[in-house]
């Protein structure tokens, strides 16, 4: 047993269970190098309206890949659940209703994720592509393709500000409190991490395993229908090909942030430091004017790194273990 | 030639925390058969498993027509002229009869499959062994008869000079083994060696040329058949020395606790019916699967049963799932803890409070505080060695895991406590431990039902004993009928009254 207490004092748990944090700092005096005018009001305000909108998506995905799910339709469920919330402020003028209506679509797009994965048994993966191409579907549909402009004052929630606070944030940050209460302090929250970390043995301990999926996914869903309205308010117009592979941003932040994709492990705070770590880094490579398409090749690097780095601190994991298990 | 086919010469082999085989020597001659007893858990599996290539020796030779040989794995084996039948038929669902037959040495000609060959080899095979199989039907639409039986016919067809059986006769039909003997008399003219495990003990007696009996990972005797009878061998099986050192205390048995009525599931266990009382431990002892397990999955709503009646304190109760067996007061120890019990990368505290989160929940929040604190009075009190109890449960060692779980249960504040194998691979210190909270338990007036394939501490530990074969309970003995040599008869299928073997 010391062999382990000594362990959680040693250099390589330090860099394991802080190491993003450095990544994070290195990366700000980057930007602040790269960009004299990292620091300035209003690119910090600029840089945050966008990441807030990824983060709330990168919430989803952790709720999601902790126990043993994910979701691909998130981008485009964005964009069909803003583009009717859009609608529909133009059409009755109430940002309150405009707002449920975002919620409610994308809570409805979710449970049917959650029907095709909890109840029939299909996995998340498939599940959730396929919701992808019909939300997408429905967008473009639903406008035939055009653009929705003129959204007049629905812009308040994505541009707006409350005492220099950009509002996006203010949600970021509530929206943090939510998950952080979620996964920390509620029985759901612990199921969640039980039937990631080992579903048989979750439902050997009385955890509703199938209800547990369902409410995963429409909490993905309120999510995503906050992000849906910040989205399309912030780029003044309903968008039916807007946030396109958006979930790819999410999914990356959550793996970025800790989360394992194998299930079981990840935290609130992670996803935050993650996506900002990848907010920051397509804010760099913005200013640096790195060719876009090599921006595409750079992003996806780093998530195969993200992914190499958790199996392997995995497997060393469970080498040590082996080890320790074989002294005794 | 060599008088010996197959020689294992001090073959030991540890896993973490259990010594499996321990200096183990044995020897089988061409065109004879080997037949091998031992209870669970005795070593049997292991060895054959190291001949077979499938796990290396820590120390020791296998030695192949006096040749020193390396078995590095399953297909090296087969190179050696090794087949093996598992207990546990290893097929792929979805393939056809042909593709099984030839899988892993499909014939290849010009670079592609012949499966021209492939066919007519079936077909030839088939016919050969008086077979009515389609070559194109898929191993799952086949009974688990026609599975054994093409296992079997796959092994011999590999014209392999040793061939291991590992109770081939689980699942097949009266008929079929009669028709199994005869391929191994064949065999056995054309001098193969055959190794063969076996809990029934007319087949061991009718097919056996020696006998070989193992007993906690040492061979205990290895004879020629004549020198020995069926009472000689079982209690060789189970000749361990009992310890007398097991911490039973005398308690007050109390009210009847759980009362289980017929109850049946079609192919697992059929009218069961038993009962225990508050304060009471009662022991289940059985071979492997004779259905004890499913029998306690059953109880603790993991498994379905299609008739019967489970009455907990007296009042009939629903238990279609884990929640219903939890509002019922029931909770089960599972003898699988990494599958069932424990959530390895969370910690301590987490596994612990899993099953009892209600307990901390005020207002919609968990209160963290609460937790932590009974959480560690129950780690106290099972004396759970873990730096911390943010610890993940998969950096303890086998026994504090299965304090974890036991704790798990214990918080939930059961009437009725199932432990199927609670002392399966932990050390015997942790053991021992485990002992004396069983006593705790039933001094607690909780019923505790202990399932064991470890008959002393059955005997050691339980006021009754309901022995299982074949899905059906074959007997209940108190603690003053308590022997080895009973139970296990009971377990091998012995008629209590005439002595007959079912």
């Amino acid at each position: 047993m010391t062999e382990i207490s000594k362990a959680r004092f040693s250099w390589s748990s330090l860099t394991r269970n802080y190491g993003i944090y450095f990544v994070l700092v290195a990366l700000i005096i980057l930007s602040s190098i790269v960009n004299p005018n990292f620091f300035s009001g209003e690119n910090i305000s600029n840089v945050t309206r966008q990441i807030s909108v990824t983060t709330i998506l990168a919430f989803g995905e952790t709720i999601l890949i902790i126990c043993g799910l994910l979701d691909l339709s998130s981008g485009s469920v964005l964009a069909l659940a803003g583009l009717l919330s859009v609608a529909c402020y133009k059409a009755t003028g109430s940002l309150e209703l405009a707002f449920a209506v975002a919620v409610g679509v994308a809570v409805a797009c979710n449970l049917l994720n959650a029907l095709m994965v909890a109840l029939f048994n299909a996995p998340a993966f498939i599940a959730t592509l396929a919701m992808q191409e019909m939300a997408r579907g429905s967008a473009l549909l639903f406008t035939k393709g055009q653009n929705i402009y003129q959204i007049g004052n629905y812009t308040v929630l994505g541009q707006g500000s409350i005492a220099f606070i950009p509002i996006p944030l203010l949600f970021l940050v509530g929206l943090f409190i939510l998950t952080w209460y979620i996964l920390n302090s509620t029985r759901f929250g612990r199921g969640l991490y039980a039937i990631g970390g080992n579903q048989e043995a979750a439902k050997a301990s009385g955890i509703n395993v199938r209800a547990t999926k369902v409410m995963a996914f429409v909490i993905n869903g309120v999510l995503v229908g906050i992000a849906g309205v910040l989205f399309m308010s912030r780029v003044n117009a309903g968008l039916p090909n807007g946030a396109i592979n958006y979930e790819f941003q999410g999914l990356t932040s959550s793996i970025i942030g800790g989360t394992s994709f194998s299930g079981g492990i990840g935290t609130a705070g992670g996803t935050v430091v993650g996506a900002f770590i990848v907010g920051f880094l397509n804010n760099i490579l913005n200013l640096a004017n790195v060719n876009s398409y090599l921006q595409q090749i750079i992003r996806g690097a780093i998530i195969a790194l993200a992914v190499i780095y958790d199996i392997w601190t995995k497997s060393r994991r469970t080498r040590r273990l082996v080890r320790s298990a074989a002294a005794r | 030639m060599d008088l010996y086919k197959l020689q294992a010469l001090h073959i030991s082999k540890s896993f973490p925390g259990v010594l499996a085989l321990d200096d183990i020597s044995l020897q089988a001659r061409p065109g004879s058969v080997l037949v091998l007893c031992g209870e669970n858990g005795a070593g049997k599996s292991t060895l054959m498993k190291i001949i077979n290539g499938v796990y290396q020796p820590d120390k020791g030779d296998i030695v192949i027509d006096g040749k020193r040989v390396h078995i590095r794995s399953p297909i090296a084996a087969r190179r050696h002229g090794i087949s093996m039948i598992f207990q546990e038929l290893n097929y792929i669902p979805e393939l056809t009869v042909e593709e099984n037959l030839f899988c892993g040495r499909l014939p290849v000609r010009a670079a592609r499959v012949d499966w021209k060959a492939v066919r007519r080899k079936t077909i030839e095979l088939l016919e050969k062994e008086g077979l009515s199989y389609s070559p194109t039907a898929r191993m799952k639409e086949l009974s688990v008869s026609d599975i054994q039986m093409l296992e079997i016919l796959k092994a011999i067809s590999i014209d392999a000079g040793i061939i291991i059986m590992d109770e081939p006769t689980s699942a097949i039909t009266q008929h079929e083994v009669e028709r199994l003997f005869s391929k191994i008399a064949d065999l056995k003219a054309r001098g193969t060696c055959i190794i063969y495990i076996s809990h029934k003990m007319d087949e061991v007696f009718r097919i056996a040329d020696d006998i070989a009996v193992l007993r906690d990972g040492r061979v205990v005797e290895s004879r020629p058949r004549a020198e020995l009878d069926i009472d000689t061998v079982i209690s060789l099986m189970v000749g361990r020395k009992l310890a007398s050192n097991f911490p039973k205390r005398k308690i007050q048995i109390g009210e009847e606790a759980i009362r289980v009525d017929h109850l049946s599931a079609p192919g697992v266990f059929r009218d069961i019916s038993f009962h225990a009382r508050a304060g009471e431990i009662v022991g289940f002892a059985g071979l492997m699967g004779a259905g004890r397990t499913e029998l306690m999955r059953a109880l603790f709503g993991l498994d379905g049963f299609a008739s019967g009646e489970i009455r907990v304190g007296g009042k009939p109760v629903r238990v279609a799932s884990v929640r219903d067996s939890k509002s019922a007061k029931i909770a089960m120890l599972s003898e699988d803890r990494r599958r069932y019990g424990l959530v390895p990368v969370r910690s301590v505290r987490e596994n612990v409070s899993l099953s009892n989160l209600k307990q901390f929940i005020y207002r919609g929040w968990l209160h963290a505080r609460k937790e932590t604190r009974h959480v560690g009075d129950m780690c106290a009190r099972l004396n759970v060695k873990t730096p911390s109890l943010s610890t993940a449960v998969e950096a303890l060692s086998g026994g504090n895991q299965q304090k974890v779980v036991l704790g798990k249960w214990m918080l939930s504040e059961p009437n009725v406590l199932i432990l199927d194998e609670p002392t399966r691979g932990i050390d015997v210190g942790a053991k021992y431990e485990i002992y004396k909270l069983m006593g705790d338990l039933a001094e607690e007036k909780r019923a505790v039902i202990m399932v064991s394939s470890e008959l002393p501490e059955l005997i050691g530990m339980c006021d009754r004993i309901y022995v299982m074969c074949k899905g059906t309970i074959s007997g209940e003995l108190t603690r003053g009928e308590f022997t080895q040599e009973a139970i296990m008869r009971l377990a091998m299928g012995f008629d209590r009254k005439t002595g007959e073997q079912s």
